[in-house]
């Protein structure tokens, strides 16, 4: 198709959405209110974001870009309400100057610090400074991660259930469990070559492999359809009526 | 042959949005069975007396509402059923408008004061950091709660100190937040966690049940209709699980399909 038949086939879309959303707020099937109004404006943005699967438009560029703003807001506002304020504004900077009953929280000043630093890239002659605060944060994370990770991913799954048990499943699972790592493990072991045994066993690790990969797909497919189901109940239940 | 093989992808979304939609304007059910690791989750709320504390985190945003909010809802409904006291919070910034409006509808439908029986503690940056800090002491992590309540006044909040204090602790993540919650969480203060996730992730998430770091576990959509069930209160999860297998054989048979005129055609490149 041409501009000028995706300007044509646009307006039309608009046109027929804007009747029957006013048919059905003339008709008391969407409220006169923040309510109905709010229906509307997400039946208009999803219709707009799946607009995309025609192919890429201006209509959805729009919807696009609002979801990028209004998410950002969103996030500021948060930011704001739920940290710097209670946590900076609140404990250091308002009993400076104010009588609140409390003493400013001069310990603030460090992470205030290090997180204005941060900012700092920005700037050529100061940006030196944000590496203090990034020093901080690997130092930090690495020092509260790695002996916690290791416990808890390594140590931990290495504790295997007993092979041999009172249950016949669960003693097949386990081997298969065993089976799985020791194979996927020799796989990804390449300072020998993949031949006689220790070819063969790569070769189940190859197909737990493409099991687990299998998994995956079919846990991403579920993943996804889910939101599409969800988008077509709001669609049919709250806007159009259709089912309850 | 060929032609077959270079179909317009738009053909196959009608074919999805036909099969996502007749299941729901055609109300059909399909069994759902709920799975040993969501009953787990179910049976340890069941086993917990009345007014134990329960910990929901919450962590995730819009872009997983189909999946997880049906989840926290289910949740919620099942402990104030059972008069459990609530206390939810998030770690992900969007996920504090899902989180308040979930706890407050299903806190109303049971007639549940906000304060008393639940509480909202809102955002809190810092994830790892978070955990570690009311592994310590819960009001130092969050002095305030999403509405500006001091945390230590709250009654909802009575005999609880920190981590070590909840009766069960469940996070509900679009991320990898479980990984934290166990490494961080209940590794070092030692509680009963249990997890949500997106189906995305569950895969990822199977050996913490194994190694019982995951004392249950609901995955996508599919875990959500299964405590659905368990709580028999069917909703949107349950309403979802028939286009979900509608769609299911229709990704089946567009693969074999794929497949079959790949090999018929001579495997070319």
């Amino acid at each position: 198709m041409n501009n000028k038949t995706d300007v044509s086939v646009t307006t039309w879309i608009l046109v027929a959405f804007s009747i029957v959303n006013i048919y059905f707020l003339a008709t008391g099937k969407l409220g006169f209110d923040a309510k109905g109004f709010g229906i509307i404006t997400s039946v208009a943005l999803t219709l707009a974001m799946y607009s995309f699967l025609y192919k890429d438009n201006p209509v959805f560029k729009i919807a696009e870009n609002l979801f990028v703003g209004v998410a950002m807001g969103y996030w500021i506002i948060i930011t704001w309400f739920n940290i710097l304020k209670p946590d900076v504004f609140e404990t250091l900077i308002v009993p400076l100057f104010k009588d609140t009953g409390s003493a400013p929280q001069y310990a603030v000043i460090i992470p205030t610090l290090l997180g204005i630093f941060m900012l700092l890239r920005f700037s050529n002659k100061l940006s030196w400074l944000s590496r203090w605060s990034f020093a901080f944060v690997v130092g930090l994370g690495a020092g509260i991660t790695i002996p916690n990770f290791i416990h808890a991913f390594i140590l931990k799954q290495l504790s295997f259930n007993p092979l041999i048990t009172a249950s016949v499943p669960e003693s097949i699972n386990s081997f298969l469990i065993l089976l799985g790592v020791v194979s996927v493990l020799i796989y990804f072991f390449f300072s020998m070559e993949h031949k006689g045994i220790i070819g063969g066993v790569s070769k189940i690790g190859v197909w737990f492999l493409m099991i687990a990969f299998g998994a995956s797909f079919g846990f991403t497919v579920m993943a996804r359809m889910s939101l599409l189901i969800g988008r077509i109940q709001f669609l049919i239940r709250d806007w159009l009526g259709i089912i309850q | 042959m060929e032609r077959l093989l270079r179909i317009d992808r738009r053909i196959i979304f009608i074919f999805v949005a036909i099969a996502v939609t007749l299941p729901l304007l055609i109300r059909f059910n399909l069994p759902v069975v709920a799975t040993k690791d969501v009953k787990s989750i179910y049976n340890k709320i069941n086993s917990l007396p009345e007014g134990s504390h329960v910990l929901i985190s919450f962590d995730y945003d819009p872009a997983s509402k189909e999946e997880l909010q049906p989840m926290a809802v289910a949740l919620l409904h099942h402990c104030f059923k059972n008069n459990i006291k609530v206390i939810g919070m998030t770690l992900n910034p969007g996920g504090t408008g899902l989180a308040d409006s979930a706890i407050t509808e299903a806190g109303k439908e049971y007639g549940k004061k906000y304060k008393e029986d639940y509480v909202f503690l809102g955002y809190k940056t810092g994830t790892e950091l978070v955990m570690i800090n009311m592994g310590e002491n819960i009001f130092s992590a969050f002095p305030k709660d999403f509405y500006g309540n001091a945390t230590v006044d709250l009654p909802v909040l009575k005999g609880v100190q920190s981590l070590q204090d909840m009766d069960y602790v469940i996070d509900l993540a679009s991320g990898s937040s479980i990984e934290a919650w166990i490494a961080f969480g209940k590794e070092k203060y030692n509680f009963d966690l249990g997890g949500g996730c997106t189906a995305v992730i569950g895969p990822d998430m199977y050996p913490f049940l194994q190694s019982k770091q995951l004392t249950g576990l609901m995955s996508g959509l599919k875990g959500a209709a299964e405590y659905e069930i368990l709580i028999n209160r069917k909703s949107t999860a349950v309403a979802g699980m028939s286009p979900q297998s509608v769609v299911h054989v229709l990704v089946a048979l567009f693969v074999i399909f794929g497949n079959v005129l790949y090999f018929m055609t001579g495997r070319k490149k």
